[in-house]
């Protein structure tokens, strides 16, 4: 047992340099002289995504994901899920001709929220990108891991991942077009014009498929949900952490919103996006949103206090969110590390069930120091 | 009371005493230390196998150099794989030191799911995959005296490669020094882009780890094999099997010389006490109780002497480790600082040998005097009945004609076992005979004209069993001394021989000394032949492969040799096959190749190199000194051919008739500015070998003394017993008129001529066992020959020193016994 436990602490504290490097929030990420100091493209305004190009991997910056969360259900019992991938380009050993040469990490995390369950089925995976055993595909989205792989097959996803104790075998089929957040995919983060992803979700994706948990293969269907989302600079320096949720309404409309928390608790940065069930797109400014806490959840493993129920403002609207259980803490580790809240939530305005989707709540457990 | 009966000989002998718990606690530390020494470094030896091998249940490696790295992903995806770690092991040479450390390039996402223990811990965690970082286990720390934030250096080529610390690893079990780099990092750094040498596989639960090595054997390149985690330890731990079980052989010999010594001590102490023991009997001690009394005085000494030599060996292990490490000087084990521990079991087992060996020294002179009628024996003038029996030829010769054939028998479990006994039985059937041979012996020496010298002949001719127990020790100690010398002689004259050989130029340039990242491009070699006073250049190349599962790394050596004429440059041993044009090209393998794999000249064989295998013809076989796990020779233009591969590890240079050596050195400095470059004359390689192999013979050469010593003692014991046993005799011959001088030359000459007759047979004895020891115990054990090289004047040396040395031996202690005035010794018999 001991040596599990030192297992998933080693990959913990390797993956939380990654998660550190992502949010490009370390301090002494600074490289060493010997290092070539690595140049990562600026997010600027004025780029046009084009899909399928977009889709796929930009190896040139520094950060990007690919964030699926959904619910599903089977016999009638709901359940969460999330897969994603990260890919992190580490400015290292980059004139390095070995195969194995850093560059470009891959890692992934998947977990199942199960409310029978009581807390997150999480594993995750990392390696350095190569040998085909781990990649990020450039021009259409192909992302892999020892054996975990998300990728677009003509217009749907899918997602194959063989966890520790469970199995997701999941189709993902569009039923809305690609919704570009922010400016037209140039998604500001922060205070500088420098603090911005690109950024585009994919709302309402259609799920079925199969999800194995122990020796249990259940049919499943459901919606979810997928950001990709690339960067260089996302995390401001003075930033705590951040809110962020995303929502399948009922009615066919999506909804998203985030902020950015200064380390006193006030917002530094928010953004976020409403498309009603006809399609027409509100893109909201910082003015537009607010977060307010209605109940909080200490985690018995860490001491985190984390809002995870919220009432959240966007624009007109305003809903409130309720987790399908309260402990959805990525507590992946028993060391010093990122350690963050994703969680499946319903939405609901004056108590009538609006949507379902996902709540992630970062920097509850102390802002990461590495 | 009995303590007192115990103690008072004891301390009337005290001399003797002393030198056979002395004999017995030299055999014990030999054994405890030899064992002590040996169980650190096969638990450290185990430490590093779990340490690298961490959890996992397979283990892949091929050659050093490495095989291609897209066999990772081959064997990183079947469905029976959970983990795949791939990885880089480095032998790094230390820039600017004469010394190795072992660098690991791992892959650290891999690597944190099948071996924890060597996982960096950094302070930010991007260290771990930088190209520029190192981190090191707490002993390597300690050992090279830096700390995290420092630069380290190896030597790669000749050039100088520099990492920043980074860390440590705080997994490494103690005392390992080990460190740790990026896979990536290691493969630029260390020229092996492409390549790595060892991948750790962890199965998913339920896999069988026998089957899935089958299945996955098949996919890998040739002269790659897939090994469990067991065959990979035992291939480790075999590498000193050999070296041990002979020193444990070693310790045995100085046990039963140590046991020979009580028992001639015995034997004239219970000559001494005769009567004493003759009236504890009519006291009402039976005739077990004075054999029990008897073998436990023996017992005692054993017990005091083992008691010393396990403290002694403690000591000896712990000051052996310190000083040449865990192999004793022979160069096996790298990289390992060991530790020792009190072994408790061992520590009895060698206990009870010393204590066995004293007492079975005891037992004959017990029996002997038990048997003694008390009656009897209180009269004085029974002492001589004691040796007077003498035993039949049936026996001794029985002895030496299984002895004789035992030798010819092969190893049992790869150990020279057979070839030992054969030594034992041919040691104790001679002894046996002793008498017998005496009495022929001195029935055909003239009587000589001088009547006391001719009374002395006449008593060793009327009763030879009286010097049996001197012929016994004198036999015992010469031959081994002497199979030992000839043994270790032939061994370094065959060495030097070998050296002149195989080192014919006038000077060396070497990078191999220390670890495997050093080399002379093709460049330096340039610059190399152009060194003034330079008349001719020949490089040497060489990598370690692997050319079986199961079995360590042997050489293949590349160098300029003349397939039709490969005896210039090899030793060789045997007749050569020139291949025809068309053939397999030609190798030579190693004496050590060629009995451990069973090829023989001729024999076409596979030899993998680069993924592939390559045929090639057993052309020769020539005897290897250096390498103890087998070396294959080939041509330095097949090598290059086949690896395509430039570089040379060493150099030898033949110099003009008028070149200075000094101007040529500095010359070359110049060329190759590296300090890490050695550069040596032959007769500097000569003396660090021979050196290196003085080192490594200590214990025999300490054992040697030892039987020496033990054999005058024993010689110089019972020529006590018998000289006491004969004061009677004395009392006599001086009332009948003989001078004291005259007794004394009578008891020089007995002396001369029984240790005459001792030497000559201890000489003739121990060049049959000195035979067998490197014909059969060498063979078998290092498979390697030596030419048999005769110490003569060594031999001669020894021969008339121990003469003397006898003799005076015999004279002192006769001087001794006759002190007590053996004129009134004739009063004693009313």
């Amino acid at each position: 047992m001991t040596h599990f436990y030192q297992r998933i602490n080693q990959i913990t504290r390797v993956w939380c340099a990654c998660v550190v490097l992502f949010t490009g929030a370390a301090p002494s990420l600074s490289l060493h002289a010997a290092e070539t100091a690595v140049v990562y493209p600026d997010v600027k305004t004025g780029r046009t995504l084009t899909f399928p190009r977009d889709h796929g991997a930009h190896p040139e910056y520094r950060t990007e994901w690919w964030y699926v969360t959904g619910w599903v259900e089977s016999r009638g019992v709901e359940r969460g899920f999330q897969v994603t991938f990260f890919r992190v380009r580490t400015g290292l050993q980059e004139s390095n001709e070995s195969q194995f040469a850093p560059k470009q990490l891959i890692f992934a995390h998947a977990a199942i929220a199960d409310s029978e369950h009581g807390w997150l089925r999480l594993d995750q995976r990392v390696a350095r990108e190569g040998f085909d055993l781990a990649a990020a595909s450039v021009g259409e989205t192909g992302v892999e891991i020892d054996g975990w792989t998300l990728f677009r097959d003509g217009d749907g996803y899918r997602a194959r991942i063989v966890a520790s104790d469970f199995v997701l075998n999941l189709d993902l089929a569009p039923t809305q077009p690609v919704l570009l957040q922010g400016r037209a995919g140039y998604s500001r983060k922060g205070p500088q014009a420098g603090q911005a992803s690109y950024y585009y979700s994919i709302p309402q994706l259609r799920v079925s498929g199969s999800m194995q948990i122990g020796n249990e293969s259940l049919p499943v269907q459901g919606e979810a949900w997928l950001d990709h989302e690339w960067s260089s600079e996302i995390l401001p320096e003075e930033a705590q952490g951040w809110d962020w949720v995303g929502m399948n309404l009922g009615d066919g409309g999506a909804l998203m919103a985030f902020r950015m928390r200064a380390r006193n608790g006030e917002t530094l940065w928010a953004g976020g996006s409403v498309r009603d069930a006809n399609g027409n797109v509100q893109i909201l400014s910082p003015g537009d949103i607010t977060f307010e806490p209605l109940r909080q959840w200490r985690s018995p493993r860490t001491g985190a206090d984390y809002p995870v129920a919220m009432r959240v403002r966007a624009g007109t609207r305003v809903i409130d969110l309720e987790p399908l259980m309260d402990d959805q803490e990525l507590d992946s580790s028993f060391s010093t590390g990122i350690i963050y809240w994703e969680g499946a939530v319903r939405a609901s305005v004056n108590g009538k069930p609006v949507g379902r989707g996902y709540l992630e709540l970062t920097g509850y457990a102390g802002r990461p120091r590495m | 009371m009995f303590l007192q009966l115990i103690a008072g000989p004891l301390r009337q002998n005290r001399m003797r005493v002393a030198l056979s718990l002395l004999a017995i606690a030299l055999g014990v530390s030999l054994g405890y230390a030899v064992q002590l020494i040996n169980r650190a470094a096969v638990d450290e030896f185990g430490n590093a196998v779990q340490t690298l091998s961490g959890e996992s249940d397979l283990t892949v490696r091929g050659s050093r150099r490495g095989f291609d790295d897209a066999v990772y992903p081959l064997l990183a995806t079947p469905a029976e794989v959970a983990v795949a770690s791939p990885m880089l092991d480095i032998d790094g040479r230390l820039d600017g030191r004469n010394d190795r450390l072992r660098i690991i390039g791992l892959d650290v996402f891999q690597a944190a799911r099948v071996q924890p223990q060597i996982i960096p811990e950094a302070s930010d965690r991007m260290d771990t995959l930088r190209g520029d970082t190192i981190f090191l286990s707490p002993a390597a720390m300690q050992w090279l005296d830096t700390e995290t934030g420092d630069l380290i250096g190896f030597q790669v080529g000749t050039d100088r490669v520099e990492f920043r610390i980074a860390g440590v690893l705080p997994g490494t079990a103690a005392g390992q020094r080990l460190a740790v780099v990026d896979i990536a990092t290691a493969q630029q750094h260390f020229q092996r882009i492409g390549l790595i040498n060892r991948i750790e596989l962890r199965l998913r639960p339920g896999a069988s780890a026998q089957s899935v090595a089958q299945r996955l054997q098949p996919l890998l390149p040739a002269g790659v094999y897939v090994e469990t985690q067991q065959s990979v330890s035992q291939t480790a731990v075999a590498l000193t099997r050999a070296y041990r079980v002979n020193l444990n052989v070693l310790a045995l010999v100085a046990l039963f010389t140590g046991g020979l010594l009580v028992f001639s001590t015995q034997a004239l102490s219970i000559v001494q006490r005769r009567s004493q023991h003759a009236l504890l009997r009519v006291l009402g001690v039976t005739r077990r109780g004075l054999v029990w009394l008897l073998v436990g005085e023996a017992a005692i000494v054993g017990l005091a002497g083992s008691l010393l030599g396990l403290l002694l060996g403690l000591l000896g292990a712990q000051l052996v480790l310190d000083a040449v490490g865990p192999d004793l000087g022979a160069g096996m084990f790298r990289g390992v600082s060991t530790q020792l521990t009190f072994e408790p079991l061992a520590a009895l087992s060698f206990m009870f040998l010393g204590i066995t060996a004293a007492v079975c020294g005891s037992v004959l002179p017990a029996l002997e005097a038990a048997r003694a009628a008390p009656a009897r024996a209180l009269k004085a003038g029974d002492e001589t009945r004691m040796f007077e029996r003498l035993t039949s030829f049936v026996p001794g010769l029985t002895l030496l004609f299984v002895g004789a054939c035992t030798a010819f028998a092969p190893p049992v479990a790869g150990l020279p076992l057979p070839g030992y006994v054969s030594i034992a039985l041919l040691l104790l059937g001679t002894i046996a005979l002793m008498p017998r041979i005496a009495m022929i012996v001195f029935e055909r020496v003239p009587l000589p004209r001088r009547s006391e010298l001719a009374l002395g002949l006449a008593q060793l001719r009327a009763a030879p069993g009286q010097a049996m127990v001197s012929l016994a020790a004198i036999v015992a100690a010469v031959s081994l001394a002497t199979s030992m010398a000839i043994m270790v002689v032939s061994f370094r004259t065959s060495l030097e021989n070998w050296l002149e050989h195989i080192l014919p130029g006038d000077m060396f340039v070497r990078t191999s000394g220390y670890g495997e990242t050093p080399y002379l491009s093709p460049d330096e070699q340039a610059r190399l032949a152009r060194v003034p006073g330079v008349r001719r250049i020949e490089f040497l190349a060489g990598q370690r492969i692997r050319i079986e599962a199961g079995r360590p790394w042997l050489t293949l050596l590349a160098r300029d040799v003349d397939p039709r004429d490969p005896g210039r440059k090899l030793s060789l041993v045997s007749d050569i096959v020139i291949p025809q044009s068309g053939q397999p090209l030609p190798v030579w393998i190693s004496e050590i190749v060629a009995d451990v794999y069973g090829y023989r000249v001729g024999d076409i064989i596979d030899l993998p190199l680069d993924g592939r295998n390559v045929a090639v013809t057993v052309s020769g076989i020539w005897r290897d000194y250096a390498r103890m796990q087998g070396a294959v020779a080939m041509t330095l233009e097949s090598y290059r051919e086949l690896t395509g591969s430039n570089d040379v590890a060493d150099a030898q240079l033949w110099l003009d008739a008028k070149a200075n050596a000094d101007d040529v050195r500095r010359a070359v400095r110049e060329a190759l500015p590296e300090p890490g470059v050695e550069i040596s004359e032959p007769h500097e390689l000569q003396s660090q070998s021979l050196a290196i192999f003085d080192r490594t013979f200590a214990v025999t050469y300490a054992l040697e003394a030892v039987a020496i010593v033990i054999g005058l003692a024993g010689l110089s014991a019972s020529f006590s017993a018998l000289t006491l046993a004969r004061r009677r005799e004395f009392g006599m011959l001086r009332h009948i008129g003989f001078s004291r001088a005259q007794i004394m030359r009578m008891l020089a000459f007995e002396g001369v001529l029984v240790s005459a007759l001792g030497l000559a047979v201890g000489l003739l004895l121990g060049w049959v066992m000195s035979a067998v020891l490197i014909v059969v115990v060498n063979r078998q054990s290092f498979h390697w020959s030596m030419d048999i090289h005769m110490p003569w004047s060594g031999l001669g040396v020894f021969a008339i020193s121990m003469l003397l040395a006898a003799t005076l031996a015999a004279v002192a202690s006769a001087r001794r016994t006759m002190a007590g005035g053996v004129v009134r010794a004739v009063r004693e018999d009313w």
